[in-house]
């Protein structure tokens, strides 16, 4: 029944995920928001063969323990040319956004990647991003209405060219059909848009949409922070195609141990548990217990603790392993991101010709 | 011998537009989208040493009487996403893209930009424009917010807050002192507290110095308010000037603003858009330049070309014909919608072209070429350098935004012949000084002075 590929996918924000990771890997931060940065970790991701890499935005300053981050969908950008194997998925918060940017951006991205571009839909009525946008707060239920429209304006925005629009009819001097241009006349609570889009339809027509499963938002994933079956029917259930646990990693290195390693990381700042699974171990304990999520989840989204060491150790024994196991395929150069992950081709809601089956 | 010394020429590459100075039926021209057209443009204006690259904006499909224009090129990538992408590929060229000020937040889009200018090592810059028509407001939450009176009120305050933004951390915030544990100094972020009329701001930067501080900014108003409020903001004026006697007018009225600003005459460089056609003869470019006119101005395009003066449906008029006996409908000026207005009087407009067909003998498509498709510079490489040359030591410019007319080979000839002859002439860089940003390579201080110094060696740090 699971002839679905098993998604394996790696955050890539900052120096990891342990606050104090920065502490470990002897980097000055300065070089953590250069381009150069993003190339070296998308490049080692692409390398150890995961399906696809996130990374993690920050609309508000961050705190004074830990990183910086730049504009998470340019970073996505930056590493689409450097990449051709590897999904490239942004967060953006969709929230106070401006709906018709959002999409045009994360568009141009999956033109500039060839077809490897999604979107994890930022869901945060945090007061404060309204204030720094100069939009009014909203509370978490408006927030979540708001951002599903951002998303319907999204999906309406990409289907909005079809295919074919751009006929270059030498004959009539005629560029564009615009019959195969649509309005798309968005009319929700808090913001209506017109259309069409400025840029054609994205390689991948629909990008994949990636939520977490308590966002309240409809995706083509759902993140949840536990397997546990009730968890993952009830997020099949709300419409999501696929489901991706959450999963933060420390790996034994260098000669000690992961709980060893987290622990010097602690005395500096503790890594607070927050809602996900934690693994501390060898790759091989991480080998079998991802081996023993296939067939319940359609992917894993590892959050390295000190992204340097672990994204190291993960191409060095954990992918490789998993490769041999038959559990993983590294995904092909070329492909798009829907291929890698076994979403079906997406049809164009718009589309004024027959649908061949 | 005396005299001046020679001034140095800045070039922008302008990726070809959404306009039918692009021409998209010839076999050469490929697409407007795919990143490999951008790619190859980007690596071309590198390779000939330009300034920066420039991409334009629209935010929403031009319409032509009530329906989508679709004898031009249409569709663009998103600026900025585009322009993150040319970062990784590119080392040393300037990256300019047009935002609006009007469609966009000032936290956010500062954001970005800081983004792009920490990503590419210091190359970003912003041309800004501030459109106010509901038409295009159409896409956006806020819809046709904003008074046409009121748009250089909007960009001003929009690039104050901006500002407020980029320097909202110290140059010395960021000290991922491990000893210490700490990553951020004390006192080292300043609070945004913004409010007046066009926006409320409360926060804090989310990032950095980038290293250039502020990205360059770019201007392309020609009003008396535009001339202004580039005097007080702009490092470039992308300037529509491109004949020698009203460049060097525009250069001497623009120059004479800044120093009210307490800037000096190098502060702000004078760009016009200029277009070329080469070839290995004069005649031979004459030749060239005839059929890409006629390329650029198809019978239709010249119809619908005189229908946005005349507010009429013309489609019953012969393109190879005269020009139309009727007069202008003066209720129908928005026939076009979605790009850059006309701002004379039709009546005017329609009356001096008639009389120039009559002079001239011209027919609708001939005079529409003419009175929109001259080509700025045409000629031999050396004829065209010279020309060049001459504007920039005459003063009726400080460069040139090159507008080629295909995508994406479009500058590969002037790269490749132009370039050399400038640099033979000793006006034009032969390579990019190492680590420079794009403020370095333009040659412009910032409109106000940066809040706190930023040490050399810490730039030289983030630029690697």
């Amino acid at each position: 029944m699971t002839s679905r590929p098993f998604a394996l996918v790696v955050e890539l924000d900052g120096h990891g995920a342990h606050p104090a990771a920065w502490h470990a890997d002897g980097r000055t931060t300065r070089g953590l928001l250069r381009g150069a940065r993003v190339a070296e970790t998308v490049r080692a991701a692409e390398r150890a063969g995961f399906t696809a890499a996130t990374f993690e935005d920050a609309p508000l300053a961050p705190g004074l323990s830990h990183g910086a981050r730049v504009d998470a969908v340019q970073r996505a950008a930056f590493a689409a040319p450097l990449t051709s194997a590897i999904g490239l998925i942004p967060v953006t918060h969709a929230v106070y956004a401006e709906p018709f940017h959002l999409a045009t951006q994360l568009a141009t991205a999956d033109f500039a990647s060839s077809g490897r571009a999604g979107w994890i839909v930022g869901v945060d009525p945090d007061a404060r991003i309204a204030a720094s946008s100069g939009r009014e707060p909203v509370d978490a239920a408006q927030a979540a209405a708001d951002a599903s429209a951002t998303v319907e304006v999204a999906r309406r925005l990409w289907d909005s060219w079809e295919d074919d629009a751009a006929i270059r009819d030498t004959a009539s001097w005629r560029y564009l059909d615009r019959e195969r241009v649509h309005y798309i006349d968005f009319e929700g609570e808090s913001f209506s848009v017109k259309g069409p889009s400025i840029i054609p339809r994205p390689p991948q027509g629909q990008l994949p949409i990636i939520a977490d499963a308590s966002a309240g938002v409809p995706a083509d994933v759902a993140l949840v922070a536990s397997s546990a079956n009730a968890t993952v029917s009830a997020a099949r259930a709300a419409g999501a195609g696929l489901v991706w646990l959450e999963l933060e990693v420390a790996l034994d290195h260098a000669g000690l141990t992961g709980a060893e390693r987290v622990a010097r990381l602690d005395a500096h700042e503790p890594w607070a548990v927050g809602p996900f699974g934690r693994y501390l171990g060898d790759a091989a304990g991480l080998v079998e217990l991802l081996t023993g999520l296939l067939g319940q989840v359609d992917g894993v989204r590892l959050r390295p603790a000190v992204l340097d060491e672990d994204l190291d150790e993960l191409g060095r024994a954990v992918l490789p392993a998993l490769r041999r196991a038959g559990a993983h395929t590294p995904p092909a150069v070329g492909a798009t991101l829907r291929e890698s992950l076994g979403l079906p081709a997406s049809v164009n809601r718009y589309s004024t010709k027959a649908v061949t089956a | 011998m005396t005299g001046k010394p020679l001034k140095q020429i800045h070039l922008a590459a302008h990726f070809p537009g959404v306009n039918n100075t692009t021409v998209w039926n010839d076999p050469a021209s490929g697409s407007q989208i795919d990143f490999d057209s951008f790619e190859h443009f980007a690596r071309t204006a590198e390779r000939g040493r330009f300034d920066y690259l420039f991409l334009a904006e629209g935010l929403r499909l031009r319409e032509h009487r009530g329906r989508i224009h679709d004898l031009d090129v249409v569709g663009r990538p998103n600026t900025l996403a585009i322009l993150a992408a040319l970062a990784a590929i590119t080392e040393h060229i300037g990256l300019v893209g047009t935002l609006s000020s009007t469609f966009n937040e000032p936290y956010e889009l500062a954001r970005q930009l800081q983004t792009l200018d920490l990503l590419s090592g210091g190359r970003a810059g912003w041309n800004v424009v501030t459109s106010s028509d509901a038409f295009t407001g159409a896409n956006f939450r806020r819809g046709g917010f904003l008074d046409y009176a009121d748009r250089y009120l909007r960009s001003g305050e929009f690039i104050d807050v901006a500002r407020e933004v980029w320097d909202s951390w110290d140059s010395a915030a960021l000290v991922a002192d491990t000893s210490a544990g700490r990553f951020l100094a004390d006192d080292a972020l300043h609070r945004i507290d913004h409010h007046g009329p066009q926006f409320d701001v409360e926060g804090y930067g989310t990032l950095p110095r980038s290293p250039q501080g502020h990205p360059v900014i770019v201007q392309a108003g020609d009003s008396a308010d535009g001339r202004d409020f580039a005097a007080a903001y702009a490092e470039v004026i992308f300037s529509r000037h491109s004949e020698f006697d009203a460049g060097r007018a525009f250069y001497e009225d623009v120059k004479s603003r800044l120093a009210a600003h307490g800037r000096g005459r190098d502060d702000l460089k004078i760009l016009p858009a200029v277009t070329f056609v080469l070839g290995d003869s004069e005649e031979e470019a004459r030749e060239r330049s005839r059929e890409i006119a006629l390329q650029q101005v198809s019978p239709q395009t010249a119809i619908a070309f005189l229908e946005q003066v005349w507010g009429r449906e013309l489609s019953a008029y012969d393109p190879d014909g005269p020009l139309p006996d009727v007069e202008p409908d003066l209720g129908g000026a928005n026939i076009t919608r979605g790009r850059v207005r006309h701002d004379r009087d039709p009546g005017a407009i329609a009356q001096s072209w008639r009389e120039l067909a009559e002079a001239e003998g011209l027919s609708i498509r001939e005079l529409v070429i003419r009175v929109s498709s001259r080509h700025s510079f045409v000629g031999t490489p050396q004829h065209v350098a010279e020309e060049l040359n001459r504007y920039v030591q005459g003063d009726a410019a400080d460069g040139f935004v090159i507008v080629g007319h295909l995508t994406p080979g479009g500058l590969d000839e002037f790269a490749d012949t132009v370039i050399p002859e400038l640099q033979e002439r000793g006006v034009f860089r032969t390579d990019y000084p190492e680590g420079a940003t794009l403020r370095e390579l333009l040659g412009v201080r910032p409109p106000v002075p940066l809040p706190v110094a930023v040490p050399a060696a810490v730039l030289a740090e983030e630029r690697v």
